[in-house]
């Protein structure tokens, strides 16, 4: 069974149509690019997995689980979306770091709030905050920040900033980690470290969603690419499908201007 | 000169009672308009219209009359419209009217400064916060609260520093501060009458507080440049 399946989504801002009528789905372990150009709804298609937007129609379950249905509203209720939200983590383009947070610090954060609610908290306190820390430690690590772990965001370059940011959203242990064009504010050389834990996360089997411009990461790391086009989903397939047998024109049209360059 | 070495003891000994009654009114209002003033940004930003629309209002009426008229309006309004005289009589029915208005006064200031301090801070960081699974509150506590603290402390410095001098409003209810007991010596007091220099000796108080207060408020503000 599909880890993620998304059925018919639809959503509209006052008249405009932005997400109209997607349906896809993902295996556990692997990799999804959704690609295309601005405006044409995949940050917005992100959103509502991370339920950041409320999709008007449609249906997304993890691992069977129902998590949101339009029809159903039990699965609309605000308190329980936040529990929902933790089978996704979210990479955003800006970052979004917490400023008066350590790197160290943001990585914990949200374990340490979480934590607190169980309720055996208190008697086992330092047992499960060495445990968070350590954990939040062996994450920078991995994503090459062993020395920059007590530094404050505005003493990181972007590509440090982004690695925390996956740090972060990694140390909840979604079941499917999400980027929203994590380099598109990065440089070529910072974007280069930030592609690199990617493909890393994906040698690993991280579940992943990627919406990005990367074409030629997109290629090479994803195992299921989707080309979406004025809210739709205009062709979807295995990046071999995709970038060497394009069938539609649009997408031939997209791609060439990335490949040119 | 004799004169004036003869007095001044006599004079400072009086101001230090009404500064000491200045002092009282500065931290009751401050420790009361603070959280007061929250509630009410909370309020004017509320998504319920009718509570926005009424702090928005309350906000408007304060922030649009002088604090002289609503002080005398909230001392003498209850008594001799009303025959209740609410306040009770004497020095600490005065108090207590003028810390009520300074409170509310101020609140409606810091209540603008901190709808300005809490929508300055991104919307990315509320959503961060949020597909991290964190309430609203735990986001505003942990994630927003020290930021908007951060970009307030310069407009709030000044609010507060207006607030040191505006104290002497409340000699308009015969409230015995500061400046009521310098100008007391014109008309006599302690022996001495006539004086006029006791008054404008006063202004080396609130410029001494107001140099005090700077100089903590810079600390404060130097001490949250660990972030940006």
């Amino acid at each position: 069974m599909s880890i993620l399946q998304v059925e018919h989504i639809c959503k509209s801002f006052g008249n405009t149509e932005v997400l109209k009528d997607i349906s896809f789905s993902l295996e556990q372990g692997q990799v999804l690019s959704i690609i295309g150009s601005s405006g044409s709804g995949k940050t917005t298609l992100l959103r509502c997995l991370n339920f950041l937007e409320q999709p008007d129609g449609g249906v997304i379950r993890v691992k069977g689980e129902t998590l949101f249905d339009a029809k159903d509203p039990s699965t609309l209720k605000e308190s329980a979306v936040r529990k929902k939200r933790l089978h996704f983590g979210l990479v955003f383009q800006s970052f979004n770091l917490f400023p008066q947070y350590t790197a160290l610090g943001n990585v914990m954060l949200a374990k340490d709030l979480l934590a607190k609610e169980q309720p055996d908290y208190k008697a086992r306190k330092n047992e499960i905050q060495t445990q968070i820390k350590e954990q939040a430690e062996a994450l920078l690590e991995q994503m090459g920040l062993s020395d920059r772990m007590n530094n404050y965001p505005h003493q990181l370059s972007g590509g440090q900033c982004q690695r925390v940011a996956i740090a972060r959203a990694l140390a909840l242990q979604p079941d499917i980690l999400c980027f929203d064009e994590p380099t598109s504010a990065l440089d070529p050389e910072l974007t280069g470290e930030v592609l690199k834990v990617m493909k890393e996360l994906a040698d690993q089997k991280t579940t992943m969603v990627i919406v990005t411009h990367e074409m030629a990461f997109a290629r090479d790391v994803a195992n299921q690419v989707i080309f979406m086009d004025d809210g739709r989903i205009l062709e979807q397939g295995t990046p071999e499908e995709l970038f060497g047998n394009t069938r539609e024109e649009r997408t031939k049209q997209f791609l060439s201007r990335f490949m040119e360059g | 000169m004799q004169l004036f070495m003869e007095q001044l003891p006599i004079v400072i000994q009086s101001l230090n009672v009404g500064f000491l009654q200045t002092l009282k009114l500065f931290f009751v209002t401050l420790i009361g308009a603070i959280p007061l003033g929250l509630l009410i940004s909370f309020g004017t930003m509320s998504k319920f219209k009718p509570l926005s629309w009424l702090m928005k209002l309350i906000v408007w009426v304060i922030r649009g009359t002088p604090l002289m008229i609503q002080l005398l309006i909230i001392y003498f309004f209850p008594g001799l419209v009303f025959g209740v005289p609410i306040w009770g009589g004497g020095e600490n029915g005065r108090f207590l009217a003028a810390s009520v208005s300074f409170i509310l006064n101020y609140a409606c200031y810091f209540s603008e400064i901190y709808r300005g301090g809490i929508q300055s801070v991104p919307i990315g960081q509320d959503e961060a916060g949020l597909v991290l699974g964190m309430t609203r509150s735990q986001i505003f506590f942990k994630v927003k609260l020290l930021q908007m603290i951060k970009r307030i402390v310069p407009p709030m410095s000044n609010e507060i520093i207006t607030l040191v001098k505006d104290t002497s409003l409340a000699r308009i209810v015969a409230l015995q501060e500061l400046i009521w007991a310098g100008q007391a010596f014109m008309k006599g007091s302690h022996g001495i009458s006539g004086a006029i220099w006791p008054m404008f000796f006063t202004a080396f108080y609130y410029l001494v507080w107001n140099g005090i207060v700077t100089v903590l408020l810079g600390r404060l503000e130097k001490k949250l440049d660990y972030f940006q």
